[in-house]
């Protein structure tokens, strides 16, 4: 397995479609002309509240309402269908209720789990598994146990480490958009912008299975800017583009001038999701399959730009076969920031204090601002509190 | 042999009103012929009906006797049917003048309409309190036709009562004893009436019934659907056998026998986008459906007697085709059945679909609304009519179709090439847009005109003569006179009779 590195994002191998408007939220399709179809990923549907307990490993757990996982299968070139077993298969008895334990997470065995008899496919939980990534970031709390810091935050780290997220569902519009998209015969991918912010892009490796995952979307998570943007803009532009008539002297120019602006609108596009594919990111390996490589990502995390964490599956040579982003809200980016800078300070208040230019009580309120006031002692919140009231 | 290109007029420069009162009359016309209040793809049946609803009143306010004429012009049912009771809620507006025309409008449009849609409206004339002179007469004259009358009143039971009582209807022959307390437990010299009776306590009796009243009487008994389905055949209707043709496949094993060769072309056509899946691997049915469709459309190409030149046709069959679940695939329905009418009707003929697609009988609506493409595509074979059936949302790329249009009007010919006229575009729109009061145009330089069947696009295109710059309001009042001769004068006029199914 690679060590983590730090690359763009590259929608490689994918081509971007004029966009469709409906509301406040732009879609932007993405097209894949030539789909070998080797690799398929399928809906799986988890409990039926959706409440999720995900044991990430032998000491952490992962809460959060996942109503359904997806199915990466690896199909053999040459050998037409790959194996069609469902995965997770079990008997039960007839006197077996699904909804017997109502109201108790439902318990699934690590973000990405493989199968025992089917070695060429995994079980994923789709972007849970690049929250989980953030959450875990600097999670294990202070390694120099300063005087600050509670014994907790030294014995248990950052944990209970929480962030809170938006279901789509919440998403005003969303429904109706999704509803009302115009699916493309060789589309495999969508770019969801709200009020023209990037919220989310979305990649499968066959039309087919986007096709059949596109209604899912209304049951992923968004960030709360993208929430916050559904409420305030009740519609966007469309945008146009104008051809000039007087360039134009014969039907054949005529359709080169129309095929001139189904490239502006891609250059559009690469516009809008700059913040994304235009920064470099840095890429975790999760797990391979054959030629496909399943990684997780996190952008730098400056308060100053966009940041988006998301998972990608890449094959060898480069093209993407998988991609899911969630774009950070700005408190969100700011947590992740000051972690970061304590990290970079060997959680010396004081260092830290001197990176980000400001005083050890205005750090302190910050932390504690951020929500991270449980780690410090409850005399150091109070005398920086004191000392902002003096 | 009137021709479907309009000829250029020189008109002198209309005056402010004038220009308005074309326009309003226009919208409406398009409005009447696209919108049936049901929920479209993008909008839902609520804005639908409270648009259409505000359109009616704000013309009726306005230009009274011209809303009347409109019913002359074949549009729609639902349309017919609102017209007729606005006009007979707001009776006492009528200028003496024109009180005659309008009488007898409303009288032919109630008699041209089908049976249920005319009950219907009298029985909403009674809910909503509507009881001036002239509606009693209306209502009288209508529920005591002699021909129908009995059929009538069991099969529109409800709605027939309450007409009937609420123009207090002396009720003929056994039609008090059917209609109030006691007639259950008496015998009736009526045939109908009589099984009527028997039906609520013997299942035999059921099968004498109209198909729906039988319906309903048969779950009573737990008459098992086979059995039901077989005996009730000689009772049904065209219209009803081709809705249950799924239905007897499935109890009786095969389908009831309908001649699908008489059905207009539109409403076939909505039964075939219904089936394109068990269409696929059915050769054999769809070739069969596939030449009813063209007798079909002959049939209809052959009655209106207009000559089509080289045209070409854009039709769309994105996925906003897939209309509702109140107007089930109806967009899609339409431009295959335009597909089918005008390769029928003109000498020469092209169809270009959003898609490609291999066998337009196995068409389903799938994809972005591409139509800057086929428009090009069309413009290439250098047609004299240009027809768009589209919802006119253009999204692949947005906005552009209009653009291509408008550019494509104005260029001139290549030198060297034969000289000839950029063709006339008209854009056929079956969705009716609740913003806008009308269906929505892909651009304001090119004519729009809403549909509902394929088999008004004759008329649609004499409107779209008046809807481009070149006609003036004189002409567009003369048109509309003269269709209300030919409404008012031939029973029999296939136009009028036609629409709508």
């Amino acid at each position: 397995m690679r060590a983590p590195y730090s690359d763009l994002v590259r929608l490689s191998g994918l081509r971007l479609a004029p966009p469709q408007v409906l509301g406040a939220v732009r879609l932007i399709p993405i097209c894949r002309d030539e789909a070998p179809g080797d690799l398929r990923i399928h809906r799986q549907a988890l409990s039926k509240e959706g409440l999720q307990r995900v044991n990430v490993d032998h000491q952490r757990f992962y809460h959060s309402y996942i109503p359904h996982a997806l199915v990466v299968q690896g199909i053999a070139q040459g050998t037409g269908e790959g194996d069609e077993a469902a995965f997770g298969a079990r008997f039960v008895d007839a006197s077996f209720k699904e909804g017997k334990h109502r109201g108790c997470p439902s318990i699934s065995h690590r973000m990405v789990k493989g199968d025992k008899n089917a070695p060429n496919r995994f079980r994923m939980l789709p972007l849970h598994l690049a929250m989980e990534g953030f959450l875990a970031y600097q999670m294990r709390g202070p390694e120099i146990m300063w005087s600050e810091y509670t014994k907790d935050a030294a014995t248990q780290g950052l944990s209970p480490r929480v962030e809170t997220s938006f279901s789509g569902t919440w998403l005003p519009g969303w429904r109706e958009a999704l509803a009302l998209f115009e699916v493309h015969p060789q589309q495999v991918g969508v770019m969801v912008l709200v009020a023209d912010a990037l919220a989310s892009v979305f990649v499968t490796s066959h039309p087919d299975d986007y096709w059949s995952l596109h209604r899912s979307l209304i049951e992923d998570f968004y960030g709360a800017l993208i929430y916050e943007y559904g409420l305030l803009y009740p519609s966007v532009a469309i945008g146009e583009t104008r051809i000039d008539p007087t360039k134009v002297k014969s039907v054949a120019e005529l359709r080169a001038a129309v095929a001139q602006t189904r490239r502006d609108w891609t250059e559009f596009g690469e516009l809008l999701s700059a913040g994304l594919l235009q920064r470099e990111v840095r890429f975790e390996t999760v797990r391979t399959l054959g030629a496909f490589t399943l990684e997780r990502f996190i952008a730098d995390l400056d308060p100053n730009e966009e940041c988006h964490i998301g998972e990608r599956i890449v094959r060898e040579d480069g093209t993407l076969e998988y991609l899911k982003t969630f774009r950070l809200s700005a408190a969100q980016v700011r947590r992740g920031h000051l972690l970061k800078q304590l990290a970079a300070a060997d959680w010396s208040l004081e260092a830290c204090a001197e990176l980000l230019r400001c005083t050890k009580d205005e750090l302190v309120r910050r932390l504690s601002n951020a929500g991270f006031g449980y780690i410090l002692k409850p005399h150091v919140l109070a005398a920086a509190q004191a000392g902002q009231r003096s | 042999m009137t021709s479907a290109i309009p000829k250029k007029s020189a008109a002198p420069t209309p005056t402010a009103r004038e220009r308005v009162e074309r326009e309003d009359l226009l919208m409406f016309i398009n409005a009447c012929f696209s919108c049936t209040g049901q929920r479209e793809f993008y909008s839902d049946g609520f804005g639908q009906s409270v648009s259409i609803d505000f359109l009616h009143r704000y013309i009726l306010g306005n230009y009274r006797l011209l809303y009347a004429r409109t019913l002359a012009c074949g549009v729609n049912h639902f349309n017919q049917a609102m017209i007729a009771l606005q006009l007979l809620r707001t009776g006492k507006d009528t200028a003496p003048a024109h009180r005659a025309e309008e009488n007898a409008l409303i009288t032919r449009a109630l008699e041209t309409l089908p049976p249920h849609r005319a009950l219907h409206l009298l029985e909403r004339l009674a809910k909503q309190g509507i009881n001036n002179r002239r509606t009693r007469a209306l209502t009288r004259a209508f529920l005591s036709q002699k021909k129908d009358r009995d059929f009538r009143a069991v099969k529109y039971r409800r709605a027939f009562r309450k007409a009937a009582a609420h123009v207090h209807l002396p009720f003929a022959g056994e039609l008090g004893a059917f209609f109030t307390k006691g007639w259950q437990d008496r015998r009736f010299q009526t045939p109908l009436f009589e099984s009527f009776r028997q039906a609520h306590y013997a299942a035999a009796a059921v099968y004498a019934l109209p198909f729906s009243i039988a319906e309903g009487l048969a779950a009573k008994h737990k008459i098992p659907h086979a059995v039901f389905l077989q005996k009730i055949a000689p009772q049904l209707t065209q219209n009803e056998r081709l809705r249950l043709q799924e239905v007897s496949a499935e109890h009786l094993g095969e389908r009831y026998a309908i001649d699908a060769t008489r059905l207009p072309p539109t409403q076939l056509a909505s039964y075939i986008v219904s089936q394109t899946e068990a269409l696929r691997s059915d050769a054999e049915r769809k070739e069969l459906l596939r030449h009813a469709l063209e007798v079909s459309a002959r049939r209809a190409a052959g009655r209106m007697q207009t000559s089509f030149p080289n045209v070409a046709c854009v039709l769309d069959r994105s996925f906003s085709s897939s209309g509702s679940n109140e107007k089930r695939k109806r967009p899609l329905a339409v431009a295959l059945a335009t597909s089918f009418y005008l390769r029928a009707a003109a000498r020469a003929y092209q169809a270009f679909w959003t898609a490609p697609v291999d066998d337009e009988l196995l068409v389903f609506p799938r994809g972005p609304t591409n139509l800057a493409n086929p428009i090009l595509d069309a413009l290439d074979t250098e047609p004299d009519l240009l027809l768009i059936v589209s919802d006119g949302f253009d999204n692949d790329p947005p906005g552009v179709a209009a653009q291509v249009l408008e550019i494509a009007q104005t260029l001139k010919p290549q030198p060297g090439a034969e000289k000839r006229k950029p063709p006339f575009v008209v854009h056929l729109n079956p969705v009716y847009d609740v913003e806008g009061y009308a269906p929505k145009a892909l651009s304001a330089k090119i004519t729009t005109m809403g549909i509902r069947d394929a088999e008004d696009i004759p008329t649609l295109l004499l409107f779209a003569r008046f809807a481009s710059e070149d006609a003036s309001l004189e002409e567009l009042l003369n048109h509309l006179l003269v269709r209300v001769k030919t409404f008012l004068g031939n029973a029999t006029t296939a136009e009028t009779t036609e629409v709508d199914g």
